[in-house]
């Protein structure tokens, strides 16, 4: 791409009229990002014979301190301090039409500690701009500086295993199915056998809130005497995800209490609720000692398609500094999106210190977290006891894995469901451990397990040919290259 | 009953040959393996006692497993755990624990039901064993 500043400066960029935004000082191919600058990656598809470069200089612009004509009040201002930089223009592989536009940001742009002014600043405006066909943020670098303002996950993956007494296995969950209609006793009923049978959580779904077929007191007081039945059964820590999602933060803060008073130790959130709440009840939850599971309720209408939008792994990332415990975070193999390359790039995000740059899954810039605490993430929908070999090669160990249908459509009931779950993950670790090629051994090593578990057996033969094969819609770039050998 | 802390106490339990792999498995992580005892295996009991110090610096199972018989052989009656420490940077905690021993008859848990206000119950696990004084709960 045209790698040359067109920048005016002196007193003729502040003429009054309009200035091509690259001219304004919006595009600077010799800028050096500093180390305490935000980046932002976007694809830019700018409309037929929009040049990519103005495009490109143009979200920068309108990102930060643009607008459509020179304004003589930037003269007051260290404006070229508050200018954000498009550095980079290249064409995205394979993508006729489509750029790769790479935009710093000064750190002094953002306010410490607050999602809803970065998200504001960095998609706030932009993402309507006329000239543009579409335009999608891929990646973010935090940088150290920034995201050291930040809380981080109220728990985190240690201190939730610390608390929940496990270790060394992914976690085991179950969404109480039928989303709507069952009452409080009924909910109840699913939560205890679900946990005495052998899972670790129940979880309420999204839009399990406050209805008129079972009000949330009574879902949060059937919910605990099971959680409490089952923990006595079992000698294990149980919990169930109570949603506490509400119209209003007094709503949300007085169930979120309430959960405390009943001691719960995990309560859930849905992403719908927005950034500001997020974070109030990140703060609230590390304030008592609660998990916080969120639910990304309503996500896949921007983060799925490839052109426009914002990647999950950007709210992967906002979610991670804002402070949930858990996020949901694909499971490659179940009924929703997600391909191999790009989950593992959303998983790397929630549980690693440290991101280097992996552009076959989708990871545009190294990233520190600067020991944040840990987020972890989710695996849930669509997944069954057959595929746990699967499962913890592409997802690993700190996970938590939530058959919702795989546990309680098992044909001999909800107990069973569990307890073929967690039998098939056990065994599954046992090899894993004893140096088994596990990935490959998967079935005959199930199939060994079942002989001693009948529920096993059972859901081996119900779901042994379900599976979600269908083309992903958001897949990374860049596919690996062999290095060249100098 | 039988208590299912712990990886893998939804299986069969373990044969020696089965431990030792495990064990074999942490210390090539690197992690220090240590064995711990009680008779108070309730949910929140997270101090069971320790059978010396974790075995830091060990390469060969068979350390771990000479102490593991050592242990049986005085506190055969009561639930024996393995849990292996990782002290790398970011974690520091336990990263596998999972029960070797077993007591013959485990009697469980009691769940007592204290009604307070507005249909509001204050639960309470109770070990049914842990009703005697510690070394004096099982057979």
């Amino acid at each position: 791409m045209n790698m040359h500043s067109m920048t005016v400066r002196g007193k003729e960029r502040y003429k009054s009229g309009v200035l091509e935004y690259k001219k304004m000082g919006y595009w600077e191919p010799d800028y050096q990002p500093k180390d305490t600058d935000v980046i932002a990656l976007f694809r830019v598809t700018p409309q037929d014979g929009v040049d990519p470069i103005e495009a490109s200089a143009a979200v920068a612009g309108e990102s930060s301190t643009a607008t459509w004509t020179v304004v003589w009040t930037d003269r007051l201002t260290a404006a070229e301090k508050y200018r954000a930089k498009c550095f980079r223009v290249e064409p995205v592989p394979n993508s006729p039409g489509q750029y790769f536009a790479y935009i710093a940001y000064d750190l002094d742009l953002f306010e410490p500690g607050s999602i809803a002014n970065l998200s504001a600043s960095i998609i706030g405006n932009v993402f309507g701009f006329k000239p543009l066909k579409a335009l999608r943020l891929e990646d973010m670098r935090l940088p150290v500086a920034y995201v050291k303002t930040f809380q981080g996950p109220a728990t985190g993956i240690v201190v939730e295993r610390e608390r929940m007494d496990k270790f060394g296995r992914p976690l085991l969950g179950a969404t109480v199915k039928p989303k709507l209609g069952l009452s409080g006793r009924n909910y109840g009923r699913v939560v205890y056998e679900a946990l005495k049978g052998g899972l670790d959580f129940t979880k309420d779904d999204e839009n399990i809130n406050s209805q008129p077929f079972m009000h949330w007191r009574e879902r949060f007081l059937y919910c605990m005497e099971a959680v409490n039945k089952a923990q006595a059964a079992s000698g294990e820590i149980k919990g169930t995800y109570l949603n506490v999602t509400a119209g209003t933060m007094e709503d949300m803060y007085e169930r979120a209490e309430f959960a405390k008073e009943l001691g719960s130790v995990i309560i859930m959130i849905d992403l719908v609720i927005g950034y500001t709440a997020i974070q109030s009840m990140a703060k609230w939850a590390r304030r008592n000692d609660m998990i916080l599971h969120l639910h990304r309720a309503g996500h896949s209408t921007y983060t799925r398609q490839r052109n426009h939008g914002v990647s999950f792994r950007v709210i992967a990332k906002w979610m991670r500094l804002a402070g949930v415990d858990h996020i949901h975070a694909g499971t490659v193999v179940g009924k929703l999106e997600g391909d191999p390359a790009t989950t593992r790039g959303y998983y790397d995000i929630c549980r690693e210190d440290y991101n280097p740059t992996r552009l076959e899954h989708g990871v545009f810039f190294d990233q520190h977290w600067a020991s944040l605490n840990r987020l972890m993430p989710v695996a849930s929908g669509g997944i069954h006891a057959g595929q746990m070999h699967q499962l913890l090669d592409h997802l690993g160990e700190d996970v938590i894995l939530q058959f919702g249908g795989g546990t309680i459509g098992h044909p001999m009931g909800i107990q069973a469901g569990a307890t073929a779950n967690r039998v098939a993950l056990e065994a599954m670790i046992l090899a894993r451990n004893e140096g088994r090629d596990y990935l490959h051994e998967g079935p005959e090593i199930l199939a060994k397990a079942a002989e001693t578990c009948t529920p096993l057996k059972s859901a081996l033969e119900v779901w042994k040919n379900v599976t979600f094969n269908y083309e992903s819609t958001d897949m990374p770039d860049y596919v690996p290259t062999p290095s060249v050998a100098m | 009953m039988r208590i299912t802390q712990g990886c893998f106490s939804f299986l069969p339990d373990l044969t020696n040959e089965q431990i030792s792999r495990q064990v074999q498995y942490c210390l090539e992580q690197g992690w220090a393996v240590n064995i711990e005892f009680t008779d108070d295996p309730h949910p929140r009991n997270n101090l069971w006692e320790m059978w010396g110090l974790p075995m830091f610096d060990l390469r060969d199972a068979a350390g771990v497993m000479m102490e593991l018989d050592q242990c049986r052989k005085v506190y055969g009656d009561r639930y024996i755990r393995l849990s292996a420490f990782d002290s790398s940077h970011g974690w520091e905690s336990v990263r596998l624990s999972f029960i070797v021993n077993r007591p013959k008859d485990e009697p469980g848990f009691r769940l007592e039901r204290h009604e307070v206000a507005g249909r509001n119950i204050r639960y309470t696990t109770k070990s049914y064993a842990a009703d005697r004084p510690e070394g004096r709960r099982y057979g």
